[in-house]
């Protein structure tokens, strides 16, 4: 699928990266412990958190993920919004709950 | 052998900007041409340090030399040092925080996945004094 679904599929709402939306992604992860994302994520691109410092970007960076999706309706601040602009990652933010959103895009055919 | 050298100071009040100097030898790596596979394993092992450096260190100096083949990192801290290295090693083993976990981390991993993802590592730490961490990823 690409990053359009998935704000479709949870009703999503895009803080930056619109122009990224036709991009492909194949898997995703969802944690709100940095470490473990990582220790255990390989090749994942999307992110599902309900973390929101600065941190989280950067953490998204280094694993080259291309897309975070905030949880839960939660809203990083303008900062963390900018630095993700700047590294070209998609931020989105959903209503639906951590456990909720995974299911939703895993049924729909994205991977672990 | 010649190499690039990279200096950076970690800023240790400063948590947001931890990850910088990872990021600036990430984007330095990725331009010269090295593989994604291994840009991703100097990436991930080094901002871990980094981080270490930040929470438990008050920061320090990250330093890193660039030959053909490989990086070398050097993380030399001045924090309070690691009086049992080999606890610190196993994973889930912590002395963070629950302000750090509240974070994202502090889960006993950094070290942990420090070694996993490169091909050496080395801790140098006194009690008091202070901890160099040493790392060598192979291309």
């Amino acid at each position: 699928m690409t990053i359009r679904d998935v704000v479709k599929l949870l009703n999503a709402e895009i803080l930056c990266g619109a122009e990224h939306l036709d991009t492909e992604i194949h898997t995703a992860c969802g944690s709100d412990m940095m470490s473990d994302v990582l220790a255990y994520v390989k090749d994942q691109s999307v992110l599902l958190t309900g973390l929101l410092n600065p941190q989280v970007v950067r953490t998204a960076e280094m694993m080259d993920m291309l897309c975070i999706v905030f949880v839960r309706g939660k809203r990083p601040e303008q900062p963390v919004i900018e630095l993700a602009r700047e590294k070209g990652i998609v931020l989105l933010t959903t209503e639906k709950r951590l456990f909720v959103a995974c299911g939703i895009l895993y049924t729909n055919g994205l991977g672990g | 052998m010649d190499c690039i050298r990279l200096e950076y100071d970690v800023d240790g009040e400063n948590f947001s900007s931890a990850g910088n100097a990872s990021e600036s030898v990430k984007r330095t790596l990725k331009q010269m041409g090295v593989s994604a596979a291994s840009v991703r394993r100097v990436a991930i092992a080094m901002y871990e340090g980094e981080i270490n450096m930040v929470i438990h260190a008050h920061g320090g100096r990250a330093e890193a030399e660039i030959y053909p083949d490989r990086i070398d990192i050097y993380l030399k801290d001045s924090g309070p040092g690691i009086a049992d290295i080999d606890l610190a090693m196993k994973a889930g083993y912590s002395t963070a925080t629950e302000n750090i976990r509240s974070l994202g981390f502090g889960a006993g991993m950094g070290l942990p996945n420090m070694k996993k993802y490169s091909d050496e590592m080395r801790i140098d730490s006194t009690v008091g004094v202070g901890t160099t961490v040493f790392l060598r990823i192979n291309f």
